[in-house]
């Protein structure tokens, strides 16, 4: 049986990774190597990087700490920032991570998702899309990585998952904007009407706090993968404490 | 030397860098005379089956793989290029080992592609899992699949049961991604080293 993944994110802004509270406030964590070592040690599934700052300032990820990455971890990690064009996804693909994840070009340019789709196939391309509640239905947002960019795209949420997938995303990563950084728990709501609506894996991001948490998304929400970063940098819950947990509640992990 | 078959793929570093960690010297190429005095050759594989197939035609390598007598390893498409011919845009493909490539069943419940870590069993000895256990994780991105039959070595379930590991003669093929598979991927592929 697949199991279920367990995804640190680590946020990328000007080479190093930190973390804010709702998507303000960032605070410097460590250096990418270190911290992407660490997880891969740990027993991590999968690690993302968020170029959190590169969509908003309209530029592409530098692909040198892509590299760098590359050279020393031997788990699927997946590079996400500022990637508009089938060449940009191209470069960093080639540096060595193993998807892309598109947030706002693709909502800018969904032709994007298909190029995309088409050039490197669907396993490469990760759909990341910011969701909100907004009178009594869910919206999804564009340039979220910082606070005087972000704004509301006008789409409704789950019309937007069918369209990506229609466009040939081969996974969604869902981050409930209201739950970001919160530790109250992932949005288990929104997420089990998002899993209706995606035949593509989907993940869980944002308001992880404990470990219970995690099993909620799993198994209330039947998630694929859980992401979250600020309880995994800080140390409150370790990848392998997780999976222990995870694992005595029935469920199938890695460990 | 490792010749790693240049397949136009996004996963060449990927792969490049699982061997270096293992200090073997590798060279990513599409050089017949390179790849057949080459002691292993690897052929990766992101994509489609039928671009993939183009690309090989065209660098006029499609008759020369299939009677390479050294250890060759396909990994992902790569492996599923070891078969006949595959449903993934209606092509032939390099045939060392018999059947034929066709979508995983789209069964309730289980998301498409096949993207994960999942288990193996095993079905038969294979060098390449000296030193792996039974039931160990390893990590798959797939919507295609192999056919069961004698030459599976290894198989994972995932609605349907699909070939993990595959061996027939010099060939070998992985389903799953030994070089993004943690420390049982690097075993294997040392164990690829080592033949």
């Amino acid at each position: 049986m697949l199991s279920k993944r367990i995804v640190p994110c680590l946020d990328v802004r000007d080479g190093q990774v930190v973390k804010g509270v709702k998507f303000k406030n960032h605070v410097i964590l460590g250096e990418i190597l270190d911290l992407a070592q660490r997880y891969r040690d740990q027993g991590a599934d999968e690690l993302v990087f968020y170029d959190i700052t590169a969509s908003a300032e309209k530029r592409t990820v530098s692909t040198k700490w892509i590299e760098d990455t590359a050279q020393v971890i031997d788990i699927p990690f997946c590079v996400a920032g500022g990637i508009r064009s089938v060449d940009d996804a191209r470069r960093v693909l080639h540096a060595g991570a193993d998807k892309v994840s598109i947030n706002s070009p693709a909502i800018e340019r969904p032709d994007l998702i298909n190029e995309l789709a088409k050039e490197f196939g669907s396993q490469c391309v990760v759909i990341g899309v910011d969701s909100a509640l907004q009178d009594d239905d869910y919206y999804i947002w564009k340039y979220t990585g910082s606070e005087s960019t972000a704004q509301s795209a006008g789409k409704k949420t789950m019309d937007w998952l069918v369209e990506v997938q229609e466009r040939g995303a081969g996974e969604i990563v869902l981050n409930c904007m209201g739950a970001d950084g919160t530790k109250v728990g992932y949005d288990l709501k929104q997420l089990r009407i998002a899993r209706d609506f995606c035949q593509v894996p989907l993940i869980a991001s944002g308001g992880a706090g404990s470990l219970e948490d995690f099993k909620n998304a799993f198994i209330d929400a039947k998630v694929d993968a859980a992401l979250a970063a600020g309880v995994f940098h800080r140390g409150e819950i370790t990848v392998p404490d997780l999976k222990r947990y995870l694992k005595s509640q029935g469920l199938e992990v890695r460990l | 030397m490792i010749a790693i078959v240049n397949t136009g793929g996004s996963n060449l570093s990927s792969v490049s860098n699982a061997i270096d960690r293992l200090d073997c010297p590798w060279i990513i190429t599409q050089d017949p005379d390179i790849i057949l005095k080459a002691e292993k050759v690897l052929l990766p594989g992101v994509g489609a089956a039928r671009a993939s197939m183009d690309k090989i035609i065209k660098a006029e390598l499609s008759e020369m793989l299939p009677r390479l007598t050294q250890p060759t390893l396909g990994i992902c498409l790569g492996m599923q290029l070891l078969f006949e011919g595959s449903d993934e845009g209606q092509t032939a493909c390099l045939g060392m080992i018999p059947g034929r490539v066709t979508a995983i069943p789209r069964n309730e419940g289980l998301t498409l592609p096949h993207m994960g870590w999942n288990r193996l069993s095993f079905k038969s000895d294979s060098a390449l899992l000296k030193n792996v256990e039974e039931g160990s994780f390893v990590y798959f991105v797939h919507s295609f699949q192999g056919p069961i039959n004698q030459y599976t070595k290894a198989a994972t379930h995932y609605g349907v049961e699909i070939p993990a590991l595959v061996e027939k003669d010099n060939f070998f093929g992985a389903q799953f991604h030994p070089e993004k598979s943690a420390a049982i991927g690097q075993t294997m592929l040392r164990n690829f080293i080592a033949l």
